[in-house]
């Protein structure tokens, strides 16, 4: 409620007495930039600030970072995917339910690109593989595959599960995500990852990798539990805990209790 | 009793054996010891579990013949009928055949209760007399102390017996000569055969192409090789030294980490002559190398906001924004830096070689303070 009062106090504050924006951009570019910057105050520029420029903790890091060059698509993808708004600050921002509606994305991520560079968000062009025809696609994923394992298993895992980070972060899976969202987070680095921009791995290159991550789902799972394909910490956890653990409690069990009878022998037998 | 504990005594009576030993309790016997129903009915239990394990044993090589394992990967949830039968047949057999030697020994065998007796570990005092009498016995006939000539001898030649376990180790592999110190990146600004190769440029890992420095913006992390293991014409080297175990044994140790960061940022180190690095990072792209120096795993987990690089195996961390100084984990050294120049094309390349070994550390490698 405090955060409320002090998000619509600080916007409202803002609305009153920022300057009028001039601006080159169409009419109707001006109008949705105008409506994502209401949004922005109410929504964002709490740990963002105002105009963008990020908000300092006491110990002098990010609260929130500045948001001047991050572009169009790296709103597409932190609030595409819930990331974005933060329920709470934390070392890691995780994926939750999507908060805004995809006009209200749009006209975030339109406010945000007109506050300074950064890349725009990706046409659908440069991730579908619609209209492909077999052998090209097979190439493709093999080449994908191929750069996956050399750029992308280190932090995702070679199944793309995801993994552990350094201080409380992890690198998420990214299996079943959507190809736009993946395409927008190698373009953009989200919180501690790399950029992989134009320049460090070309599109079509980007296409070839989403083309791979696409596959993985469809490959059949040979010899047993995967148990979320996370290798040997999860496998190792089962077989210490549940592989040892259930045949020591059932060697207890079996040897703890012996049903001893009230009656006596009869000396003649014994 | 010490002096401290005096009081204490006081509230003790001095009676000796102030409670009288209670003895063992009674033996209480099993059903089966005391009923003849019981007792047959567990006789029959105990069998019908070797029975079991029986079933099961012929079950496992009915599975074996009759299931294919080429065939129905993903019946019996996914796991495959071939695999989940015969490992659900042998394990229930072996089960079933101690569950029955349990059984058996809990319900049927005597059920005696039996006090060991502790004893000393010591030998008595004969036989240890006794023993020791026959090793001089055995001394003197042999006359072992009478003839140092067959004495010293026979040490020799035992002793001598060590040696070829020795020199055997040396058929473990080919000496590895100085190819730890180097990598394939010292092949850049060689001189073959009167030609002088060109300095080395830094190839994306898996695409092969050259990387332009203007290619990078602040934030970006490839993935490097050394482009010779992609073009080796134009480095004067034979193709076939760059392929099959050949590319390994160079991807092993050549391969790279290119970082852009903030050149703000950067902390340049100190070189083995005592000068300073500043120049061998361009625009804020830094090169280090992606073998960990604790064991030797590729590492690339880096974390763009903090510059550290965290090594999966067992968490070194380095932080390449300060000439790869270990900032956690057990690495012993911190992660050599390649100094890198752009050609007159505007690409990447290396200014030479790795000026230490890459990865782990062995016995006979320099070191040179970089802070």
């Amino acid at each position: 409620m405090v955060l409320l009062v002090g998000l619509l106090l600080t916007g409202g504050l803002y609305a009153a007495f920022s300057p009028a924006q001039a601006d080159s951009a169409t009419a109707a570019d001006e109008e949705l930039i105008q409506e994502g910057r209401e949004l922005f105050l109410v929504g964002c520029a709490f740990c963002h600030g105002q105009n963008g420029e990020g908000v300092l903790t006491q110990g002098g890091s990010q609260y929130g970072p500045a948001l001047t060059d991050v572009g169009a698509a790296a709103v597409d993808f932190q609030v595409g995917t819930g990331r974005m708004p933060m329920a709470q600050p934390g070392s890691q921002a995780p994926r939750k339910e999507v908060v805004y509606s995809d006009a209200e994305i749009e006209a975030l991520a339109a406010f945000v690109d007109s506050l300074g560079t950064g890349p725009a968000i990706p046409d659908e062009e440069l991730y579908s593989t619609e209209g492909m025809d077999e052998d090209e696609l097979e190439e493709l994923v093999v080449r994908g595959g191929q750069i996956f394992l050399a750029n992308c298993t280190a932090c995702h895992n070679f199944e793309g599960s995801g993994g552990a980070m350094p201080r409380g972060g992890y690198a998420p899976k990214i299996r079943g995500v959507d190809s736009k969202h993946i395409y927008e987070a190698m373009l953009t680095g989200p919180q501690s990852m790399d950029t992989f921009s134009d320049g460090n791995i070309p599109p079509e290159d980007k296409k070839a990798v989403i083309a791979y991550l696409n596959t993985l789902d469809e490959q059949p799972g040979y010899g047993g539990f995967s148990f979320g394909s996370l290798g040997p910490v999860s496998e190792g956890i089962t077989a210490w805990l549940i592989g040892l653990g259930v045949p020591v409690a059932f060697a207890i069990w079996i040897a703890a209790h012996t049903t001893r009878s009230s009656k006596k022998k009869d000396e003649a037998q014994a | 009793m010490t002096d401290v504990h005096d009081h204490d005594t006081a509230a003790v009576p001095a009676v000796p054996d102030p409670i009288a030993d209670p003895g063992l309790p009674e033996h209480q016997w099993r059903p089966t010891d005391v009923d003849d129903k019981a007792e047959k009915r567990a006789e029959r239990q105990v069998a019908s579990f070797f029975g079991l394990s029986a079933l099961f044993t012929v079950l496992f090589l009915v599975s074996y013949f009759a299931l294919d394992v080429e065939d129905d990967w993903t019946i019996v949830a996914g796991f495959g009928a071939s695999t989940m039968a015969l490992g659900t047949c042998l394990g229930l057999a072996l089960m079933f055949i101690g569950i029955g030697v349990i059984h058996w020994s809990r319900k049927l065998m005597a059920d005696h209760e039996i006090v060991e007796m502790r004893h000393p570990a010591r030998s008595s005092d004969e036989d240890r007399e006794a023993s020791l009498a026959a090793l001089s016995t055995g001394g003197a006939e042999s006359g072992i102390g009478r003839r140092p000539l067959i004495r010293n001898s026979m040490l020799g030649a035992v002793g001598l017996l060590g040696l070829p376990a020795v020199v055997m180790l040396r058929d473990l592999g080919p000496l590895p000569g100085d190819a730890l110190e180097h990598t394939i990146w010292g092949q850049g600004g060689k001189t073959v055969d009167g030609t002088t190769v060109p300095l080395m440029r830094v190839a994306r890992d898996a695409i092969g192409t050259p990387i332009l420095a203007s290619d990078l913006e602040i934030g970006d992390l490839v993935n490097a090789q050394p482009e010779v293991l992609f073009n080796p014409e134009r480095y004067l080297v034979d193709p076939e030294d760059v392929e099959g175990i050949n590319l390994q044994v160079h991807k092993s140790k050549a391969s790279l980490i290119l970082l852009r960061m903030d050149p703000a940022d950067i902390k340049p180190g100190r070189t083995a002559d005592g000068g300073s690095r500043e120049n061998w990072s361009v625009n804020g792209i830094v090169a280090y190398s992606k073998i960990c120096t604790h064991v030797g795993c590729p590492i690339s987990l880096n974390e763009r906001t903090t510059h550290h690089l965290l090594c999966p195996c067992h968490q070194s961390t380095f932080d390449l924004a300060d000439s790869g100084k270990v900032v956690f984990g057990p690495a012993g050294r911190p992660l050599p830096q390649l100094p890198l120049a752009v050609d007159d094309e505007g690409y990447l390349v290396a200014q030479s070689d790795f000026d230490e070994p890459v990865g782990p550390s062995f016995w006979e490698r320099d070191y040179y303070d970089r802070f």
